[in-house]
């Protein structure tokens, strides 16, 4: 099965695709920010100040996919020592790391006419600092070892270590008293949030997605082209 | 109605600071990863063309190598 994964194999796709995924991107995104920023409504409570919403949530959701779908792979790289699964979690992790800054600086945005204050030391947003440690230091990793069976090593160590925080995010407004509030979208039980704002918030999130694949296209072939540089050396 | 959906009842400056701050993002993270694909592929096209004409055919031989110099997407 490994074989399909194979760089030479998904080249010749992935070095067309990300000019479809930019335009599918452009529209997406365009009907996301009308819908968030004119079409829905504003909420009882946080009046507009919610639309702020639409881009920290999915951020949010995004960064912690990202760094689980590292973890993964790393791991799975690491045991069966498959070389490309290293290269595709290198390529996943500036977008990774881009919507980590985007989630805290956008809460932050969202605090301050929420609760007051730019910035609390409570578990939600420490938590999503350290992740956003972790994504940084994965990055650093990258560019001290480049490409050796050390980096291979060493950034799965650091994927392993961060995996641990991912949960603490997620449940750290169940454990301890923040200033967040509770999920309002579950996937197993009924989501408190109307569907005037959940559609809206999925359109958002289908936008960032996508915009964290075209990254890890360009990204993704610019590390083969990179591999290709070194084997051109070789001949 | 242009007005209000600036102002925002007063959150105006939040909401688009956060929008904003999200885009610029989005805008420099899509420059930097353009401008490292395009200086990779400026080094390979460089590194190809100085290669003698027996090793550029052992090159060219390899189908990734060709998708690479084929390629003349603009993204």
């Amino acid at each position: 099965m490994f074989k399909y994964f194979e760089p030479n194999k998904i080249f010749s796709i992935t070095s067309k695709a990300p000019k479809y995924v930019l335009f599918l991107f452009i529209i997406i995104l365009t009907v996301g920010l009308i819908e968030a920023l004119i079409l829905s409504p504003e909420d009882y409570k946080q009046s507009h100040s919610v639309r702020i919403m639409y881009v920290h949530v999915p951020a949010a959701w995004i960064c912690l996919g990202i760094f689980s779908m590292i973890t993964f792979l790393s791991v799975i790289g690491y045991v069966f020592k498959i070389r490309n699964f290293f290269l595709i979690s290198k390529s996943l992790a500036p977008s990774g790391f881009v919507f980590s800054v985007i989630a805290l600086v956008t809460g932050s945005i969202w605090g301050k006419p929420t609760w007051g204050t730019w910035w609390a030391w409570d578990a939600r947003i420490t938590s999503m600092l350290i992740l956003s440690l972790f994504y940084f230091i994965y990055l650093i990793a990258w560019r001290i070892y480049d490409n050796d069976d050390k980096a291979f090593k060493i950034t799965t160590i650091i994927t392993v270590a961060g995996i641990i925080n991912v949960p603490i995010i997620k449940y750290s407004v169940d454990w301890w008293n923040t200033l967040h509030q509770q999920a309002s979208i579950n996937i197993l039980s009924k989501s408190s949030i109307h569907v005037s704002m959940l559609y809206p918030l999925l359109i958002m999130t289908a936008a960032f997605t996508l915009f964290s694949l075209l990254i890890f296209l360009m990204k993704y072939n610019t590390e083969l082209i990179k591999i290709k540089n070194k084997g051109l050396d070789r001949l | 109605m242009i007005s209000e959906i600036l102002t925002m009842n007063g959150y105006g400056f939040y909401v688009w600071s956060a929008f904003a701050f999200s885009l610029l993002n989005f805008t420099l993270l899509y420059v930097v990863i353009k401008i490292q694909y395009i200086k990779e592929k400026e080094k390979f096209i460089a590194k190809f063309g100085a290669l003698n004409p027996e090793r550029a055919t052992i090159a060219k031989s390899q189908s990734i190598n060709k998708e690479i110099l084929s390629n003349t997407s603009t993204i």
